[in-house]
């Protein structure tokens, strides 16, 4: 392979890899509080798209209208998620959670696909996404700039959130001893809602630059890159922000470089993923920043 | 200040509370004693709502408490060093102590930190550390003045001196009376009978869910019920 090629590559791998690290840190934000895996959440990546599109095509907004709107409704459909699904489900076996988000996940699914339908659409992409720089031998749309140093600001804005304010430090509590917290005169409900809107809005702003990324969209556009992620927030070890942000960009770079060091294999890309996630489960289920888990 | 009546609590099938009331007055040392399964964390658990009784009620400052949620009664003016002590491991001490001050302005946190280092001054050496790291009694410490840190009304202590070495313990009784003199009333529960009793003004003893006898802390001391049951007297 030529450098040009792997620097291409590397810049591939980093851009996609960043859209998996927005979506991880719902996951892991999530289980860092209700212990769960919150298998509905890849599903927020379709809402959004939809959203975004149809802000756009319905009420011809402007793209940096619509998008940040669709951002507002896909967070506000996470604690809504919450609501019905989960919260009625606190003092529950954890299984019953589980079961839940998977119904959660078909539900929203099959609610997309009776009120859309299951062709795909076209998701208009602004033109000032559009555009590719092409350096010496590269060819670098745009997008692929943007999209990592949108993740970068989105997560220097999340980890301020948690790790300097009054919310952030009640976040933090929350996963260790719920009712400590309560006990603190925190609404933990509260804390929890907000938990879902950052995870949710991250998971939106990642499916709306999936969406001009990849621009055919489908109610079921949320599943594989949700899965990845999931694979991502366990491989950074999951519970643990910064770790998530690692695992979606290791993920990215190693599926890119598979399909690079091994075209032979490139469809493959998506079974190599899942072997990935075997091996850390067998060989590191903590992750690369997990604690041991103390249950 | 508060008042519980005719508390009735369940687990499952069984009867944990059966009909407790009692009283704590306006900048009191109220003590709870009683052995380990008397029902104890039980009534502290109904005062700050995490087990709703089946029966009876909780008035506080003149208000019914008994339906109302944990952080609403919290914010009402009760703070809490819970059984176990139930710090953030995961957080620093200074953010535990901040938590502590979750529903109050910025300068009245300020403010109570200074308040709580004055009173436990090794806390403040240990300010930037995270509170998974302290010692058993400091971490003790860091419970009870994460409770003061919302200048509260009345303070729950469940078992403040549980496992700690007799120095601690006297530190900790010591600082329970410091804050009772500047004006905190405070419910103490525990099993270390003498102790609790010496520094209340008012105590109850509990055995299996029921009160069995109550007084002031010296009418308690001398009782020979009480010498027999708890301070190892035949
Ligand atoms: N969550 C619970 N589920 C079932 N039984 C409980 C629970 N908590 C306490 N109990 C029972 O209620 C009784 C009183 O317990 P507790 O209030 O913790 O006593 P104490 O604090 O005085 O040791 C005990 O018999 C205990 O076993
Ligand atoms: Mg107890």
């Amino acid at each position: 392979m030529s450098a040009t090629l792997f620097v291409q590559q590397l810049i591939n791998g980093i851009s996609l890899g960043s859209l998996y690290a927005l979506i991880a840190i719902g996951y892991t934000m999530v289980y860092g509080i209700l212990r769960l895996i919150n298998f509905a959440h890849g599903d927020l990546l379709m809402v959004a798209a939809y959203a975004a599109l149809y802000g756009m095509l319905l009420f011809s907004l402007p793209w940096f209208i619509s998008f940040p709107l669709a951002i507002i409704a896909t967070g506000a459909i996470g604690i809504l998620l919450d609501r019905a699904a989960y919260k009625p489900l606190r003092q529950a076996p954890r299984i019953s959670l589980l079961i839940s988000a998977i119904g959660a996940s078909f539900l929203m699914e099959n609610l997309a696909l009776v009120l859309i339908g299951g062709v795909p659409k076209a998701f208009h992409r602004p033109n000032c996404f559009s555009h590719v720089i092409i350096i010496g031998g590269l060819h670098i749309p745009v997008l692929t700039i943007y999209s990592p140093l949108v993740t970068l600001l989105l997560v220097l804005g999340l980890l301020y959130i948690v790790f300097k304010t009054r919310a952030g430090k009640a976040m933090r509590a929350a996963s260790r001893d719920f009712e400590a917290t309560r006990l603190m005169g925190i609404d933990l409900d509260r804390i929890i809602a907000l938990t879902f809107l950052l995870g949710s809005s991250l998971a939106a702003a990642s499916g709306i630059m999936w969406a001009m990324k990849y621009p055919q969209i489908n109610p079921f556009m949320g599943v594989l890159p949700g899965l990845k992620a999931f694979i991502a927030a366990v491989l950074g070890g999951i519970g643990n922000i910064v770790g998530a942000v690692l695992g979606g960009f290791l993920l990215g770079l190693f599926e890119i470089l598979i399909v690079a060091l091994l075209p032979d294999l490139a469809e493959y890309r998506d079974a190599f993923a899942f072997l990935l996630l075997i091996g850390v489960l067998l060989f590191r289920p903590t992750g690369i920043m997990g604690e041991p888990f103390i249950e | 200040m508060l008042r519980a009546e005719d508390l009735h609590v369940y687990y499952g099938g069984i009867h944990a509370l059966k009909g407790i009331s009692l009283r704590i007055d306006l900048g009191r040392i109220v003590s709870l004693i009683g052995a380990n399964g008397a029902g104890k964390t039980t009534v502290f658990r109904v005062i700050v709502g995490l087990v709703k009784p089946r029966s009876g009620a909780v008035h506080f400052m003149g208000g019914e408490i008994t339906r109302l949620s944990t952080h609403t009664i919290i914010q009402r003016g009760i703070a809490v060093s819970p059984e176990g002590r139930r710090i953030f491991g995961n957080l620093t001490v200074m953010e535990n102590l901040e938590l502590g001050a979750y529903n109050r302005t910025f300068a009245e946190s300020k403010s109570g930190v200074e308040w709580v280092f004055s009173i436990f001054p090794r806390l403040s050496e240990r300010q930037a550390q995270l509170a998974g790291t302290l010692s058993g009694g400091e971490q003790q410490m860091l419970a009870f003045a994460r409770a003061l840190m919302s200048r509260p009304k009345l303070v729950l202590l469940d078992e403040p001196s549980l496992g700690l070495a007799p120095l601690m313990v006297q530190e900790v009784f010591r600082a329970i009376e410091q804050i009772n003199r500047e004006g905190t009333t405070i419910l103490l529960i525990e099993q270390n009978a003498v102790a609790a009793l010496s520094i209340a003004h008012y105590g109850y003893v509990l055995e299996t869910g029921a009160v069995v006898l109550e007084g002031t802390g010296m009418e308690l001391l001398k009782d020979e019920r009480v010498r027999k049951a708890y301070l190892g007297e035949e």
